[in-house]
């Protein structure tokens, strides 16, 4: 296994448009790495800069301690696993999974011990003897991870392998992934844009936007202190609330009475945004201790919890997170209270963590 | 946004940057390729450079020998004997271009006015047999005219429609009906149905929807086939002889035939008469060049 | 009045059966949702409801008349499309004025509908752009409107938010409760996604393959789930499935793990039985009376939890768990089970016996 290092990448096309800014990576040997962000942020452009696939303008990419910028794909002993498969469709899954190491020129006897390896590993057994067709979406993705591992490269590069597949079964292929690599203490980069996936996945994630890279770091890091809007309105479900707030007396306080304790070093002088996490409110009777007076606009009963739209104080989209069992109908005049720690706080106008 | 496995596999940088000359040592392969497309245009547009040039020349010049390439008088006589009559009226020539744009131009109209409403319903609705019954349409294009052109011949004479414009319409146009619903299918497709439903969601009859909302959004896609269609009625000669007899029937290309023949030919005329006729087809096939490849391919018009 | 029921529904595409015989019953006014994965005849049953697909059997009532031989134009529907479907070549306010211009409805008339609609939806700046000119959130709203703008007898919605991100999606998910709350029209509306249902549904019809698996409120869809598939279709994580069967006053798994049998079931001993149970139902930091052990196999944080994947016997449980809790894989683990909240399902039919004496 290998580290990967993407320095200064730059891409950009033919016609004009930049595809990477700027992206600076720098991937541990061993580690499930997550580039996160919407369609078009340039993730999958870094990712096939990496694997080769695409040629990057500038920048340097280095695969353990080689510099590969000019090497083929098939050179940079990495393995790829994409969106759509890509398996061979007149080859049985026994013969696709071998492919890639028949034309390596590795010895039969190799060949047959590293596909019976991979096909323990992701189970497929019965599955060996069929072809593409005969199997599901779910099945075909397991042999495409198997025909990766087979290579046993220096690195995984994954280009949302799970977008395919039904709710259900990338729930349980996320946790197969992520034990998988846990067992072979592979290197994984991971591109998606789905926030669950990234969280319960990477060890560290790049929230990617418009080709540069907002900011890295563990989900829970991530979650906590978001280094800018843009992040914070991306990662979690639902997405964190942004409340406009004031310095006021130590403390910040929103228009409609919200105090929220402020985060040390704040300045006076710049217009602040709180970020606040659904879970840090609690919706209350009207007039309970330390609360502000909002109003339920619409109750969201999601079986584990309940996720309460409230007007407060001219914000009309709090959300707050509640057990289920706490019921407060649509309209009702209830009380708002802070239960979580400091606040992210942001800069209004340059979008970015002030504290 | 499927990656193939050629993709996938691949061992050399994507698309945008300009492939490093490999198999030929550098310039060696460009030289080749120069030659190469060089002999094929002379080869191919010399005919047309020497008709270009026959139909400006003086008589004298035309039948010089040796051929005469350059340095020869231009002279514009051979048009005007084209338009004009030894009489001074209208030439026999110019009665056979009316007559083509005639029935090319109403054959078109025909095959587009039946195939276009053929090919939205080939398109939309589920047909029995729908697979069998396009390739049936489509395999009406496999035969050359040259087959079916004596049963006509014999059919149009027990109809009473040997030697009228009519005739040649009719028969146009029926040969232009399979070609326009093939193209006019792959048109439709690309077009959502999902535009229909809304209208008619919205309280428009199917028929009505598609007139208001599918049919504009057609109108690059009918352009294409009409001139496809048009260029086909246009050059047609098979039917055109064999249907027709009278100068006042002829098309052109019948006509321009006529010219050669008997003792002398006025290689002039029959330059310039060439030269007028291809004109048209150049400017339209210039149109349509986009969509000249699916002409070729007859189905796979999507990219 | 909106009432729309269909009866019997089936459809196929060539070899696939895509509706088996799909009944159901949508209440005036009510916010009903059709709930199940892609392929299981969704789109279609809302298609025939709204006169886009001839059906091989089966027949739509609306308002309690048959309204199977109508055309879509004479049925008073509107439909909201998962791509939008906005004409491209017409304006936001020409795609919004449409069906009031196909009735032949006044320009002041027009000009009036479309005013109410474009500020009810806070799209009055867009109203001369072109799809085109539209980002995907803004497309979707001008499709709403369109919809909106005639007050029709029902609104038919199909997946209409699968295409936005997701906070937009968040967003949109509140504004349509609003929108459908102030109107009071009944919404019948198709998604493949389980939190839309749960969190916007008056009643859920859960669809598999063509045929009805159930049709509850929210709660009774989520908490008497009437099979195993339901049960493992509606829930964020998906609810965990163990073999066992009953023997005694025990659960005995097929790993050879035990439970105490709860009171409320009655399946007869030795019976092949699936324990369902949902991760809020599940812990690895309380202790209980019931508990399994098992041995950690994965964490996803997620943010505001962290789902604990724990290995019992050859199946993996997901707990939900703080967002602070930490493990190493392969670290043995007790995971303490709510049994008053678990399910039982026949391992051969899938069918839920968690009914009897709850």
């Amino acid at each position: 296994m290998a580290g990967i290092e993407v320095t200064a990448l730059h891409k950009r096309y033919p016609d004009g448009t930049v595809a990477v800014e700027h992206v600076d990576l720098s991937i541990g040997d061993g580690e499930l790495f997550v580039m996160l962000g919407p369609s078009g942020c340039g993730k999958t452009t870094t990712l096939r800069a990496v694997a080769g696939l695409e040629r990057q303008t500038t920048g340097d990419i280095r695969i353990g301690d080689t510099l590969v910028n000019d090497l083929p794909p098939a050179e940079r002993d990495i393995a790829m696993v994409f969106q759509f498969y890509a398996l061979y469709p007149h080859l049985r899954t026994r013969d696709n999974l071998a492919f890639p190491l028949r034309a390596e020129g590795l010895p039969k006897p190799e060949v047959r011990e590293r596909v019976d390896e991979a096909a323990r590993l992701m189970r497929l057994g019965p599955l060996l003897n069929r072809r593409p067709r005969q199997l599901s979406g779910g099945e075909q993705q397991r042999v495409a991870l198997a025909r990766a591992l087979v290579r046993r490269p220096r690195a995984f590069l994954m280009d949302e392998p799970l977008t395919n597949l039904d709710a259900e079964l990338r729930a349980d292929m996320r946790t197969e992934i992520k034990h998988l690599q846990g067992e072979l203490g592979a290197t994984m980069v991971y591109v998606t844009h789905d926030q669950v996936e990234a969280m319960s996945l990477g060890h560290r994630i790049a929230i990617l936007n418009k080709g540069r890279v907002e900011q890295i770091g563990t989900p829970l890091e991530v979650y906590d202190r978001p280094a800018s809007l843009f992040c914070a309105a991306f990662i979690g479900s639902p997405p964190m609330n942004l409340i406009e707030v004031e310095l006021v007396d130590g403390k910040l306080r929103s228009q409609g009475g919200l105090v929220l304790p402020p985060p040390p070093g704040l300045r006076r002088d710049r217009r602040l945004v709180a970020g606040v996490r659904p879970e840090a409110l609690e919706v209350t009777e009207p007039g309970a201790d330390r609360s502000v007076p909002a109003r339920v606009v619409s109750a969201e009963w999601l079986g584990d919890e309940i996720i309460y739209v409230v007007d407060h104080g001219g914000q009309r989209d709090l959300r707050v997170r509640m057990p289920p069992t706490v019921r407060f109908a649509a309209d009702a005049s209830v009380g708002l209270r802070h239960i979580g720690g400091t606040p992210a706080v942001y800069d209004v106008s340059t979008e970015d963590l002030v504290a | 946004m499927a990656v193939s496995v050629d993709e996938a596999v691949s061992t050399g940088p994507a698309r945008d940057n300009p492939p490093p000359a490999r198999r030929f040592r550098g310039r060696g392969r460009s030289v080749l390729e120069v030659a190469l497309l060089a002999v094929l245009a002379v080869v191919m547009l010399f005919p047309v450079l020497w008709m270009i040039e026959t139909s400006i020349k003086e008589n004298r010049d035309v039948y010089a020998i040796p051929a005469k390439f350059l340095g020869f008088t231009v002279t514009m006589d051979h048009f005007k004997d084209v338009f004009v009559g030894s009489a001074g009226g209208r030439s026999s020539l110019s009665v056979a271009f009316l007559n083509s744009i005639v029935v090319a131009g109403v054959s078109t109209v025909l095959a587009t006015v039946l195939g276009v409403p053929a090919a939205w319903a080939y398109s939309r609705f589920a047909v029995k047999a729908k697979k069998d019954q396009l390739f049936f349409i489509l395999s009406t294009r496999f035969m050359p005219p040259v087959v079916v052109v004596v049963p006509i011949f014999l059919m149009y004479r027990q109809v009473g429609l040997i030697d009228t414009k009519l005739g040649l319409i009719l028969i146009y146009a029926a040969f232009n009906l399979p070609f326009t619903i093939w193209m006019m299918k792959g048109f439709v497709d690309e077009v959502p149905a999902e535009y229909e439903d809304a209208a008619m969601l919205d309280g428009y009859t199917r028929l009505q929807a598609f007139w208001r909302f599918t049919l504009p959004l057609l109108v690059p896609g009918i352009a294409a086939t009409a001139v496809f269609a048009l260029i086909f009625s246009w050059n047609e000669f098979v039917f055109a002889i064999f249907l027709t007899s009278s100068d006042g029937v002829r098309t052109a290309p019948p006509a321009i035939a006529g010219l050669i023949g008997g003792t002398t030919v006025d290689w002039g005329l029959v330059a310039a008469a060439s030269v007028v006729f291809a004109l048209p087809v150049l400017v339209f096939a210039y149109l349509v060049r986009k969509h000249l490849v699916a002409g070729v391919t007859l189905g796979a018009v999507r990219r | 009045m909106g009432t729309v029921a269909v009866n019997g529904l089936c459809k196929s595409f060539g070899k696939v059966q895509a509706l088996d015989g799909v009944t159901l019953d949508v209440p005036d006014g009510s916010f009903f949702v059709v709930l199940g994965p892609s392929g299981a005849g969704k789109t279609t049953t809302l298609r025939a409801i709204a006169g886009l697909e001839k059906l091989d059997a089966g027949s739509v009532h609306l308002d309690g008349r048959d309204a199977t031989g109508d055309t879509p134009a004479a049925r008073d529907l509107a439909m909201v499309f998962q791509s939008y479907a906005l004409y491209p070549r017409h304006t936001a306010y020409e795609n919004i004025a449409s069906p009031l211009r196909a009735r032949r409805c006044s320009s002041s008339e027009i000009a009036a509908a479309v005013d109410q609609m474009s500020s009810l939806l806070h799209i009055e700046r867009l109203l001369q752009r072109r799809p085109a000119q539209l980002s995907g959130g803004e497309m979707q709203r001008v499709a709403l409107a369109r919809a909106l703008v005639r007050h029709p007898r029902a609104f038919l919605m199909d997946e209409p938010l699968t295409n936005l991100d997701l906070k937009l999606r968040v967003e949109m998910r509140t504004e349509l409760t609003r929108i459908h709350r102030s109107l009071g029209a009944t919404f019948v509306y198709v998604t493949n996604d389980q939190v839309e249902a749960l969190s916007m549904a008056d009643q859920v019809a859960v669809l598999k393959e063509g045929k009805v698996q159930q049709v509850g409120t929210p709660t009774e869809v989520y908490e008497r789930p009437a099979n195993q598939w339901v049960a493992g279709f509606v829930g964020s994580p998906p609810i965990s499935l163990l073999a066992c069967r009953a023997e005694g006053d025990r659960l005995v798994g097929a790993d050879g793990w035990t439970l105490p049998r709860p009171r409320w079931t009655t399946a007869e001993d030795g019976r092949a039985l699936l324990l369902g149970l949902r991760a809020e139902d599940l812990s690895v930091e309380r202790r209980g009376d019931a508990s399994l052990p098992g041995e950690l196999y994965g964490l996803e944080p997620l943010g505001d939890r962290t789902v604990v994947d724990v290995r019992v016997g050859t199946e993996i449980l997901k707990v939900k768990a703080r967002p602070t809790v930490t493990g190493t894989p392969g670290e043995r683990l007790l995971v303490t089970v709510d049994l008053d909240r678990a399910h039982l399902f026949d391992a051969g039919t899938g069918l839920s016996l968690s009914e009897a004496g709850r």
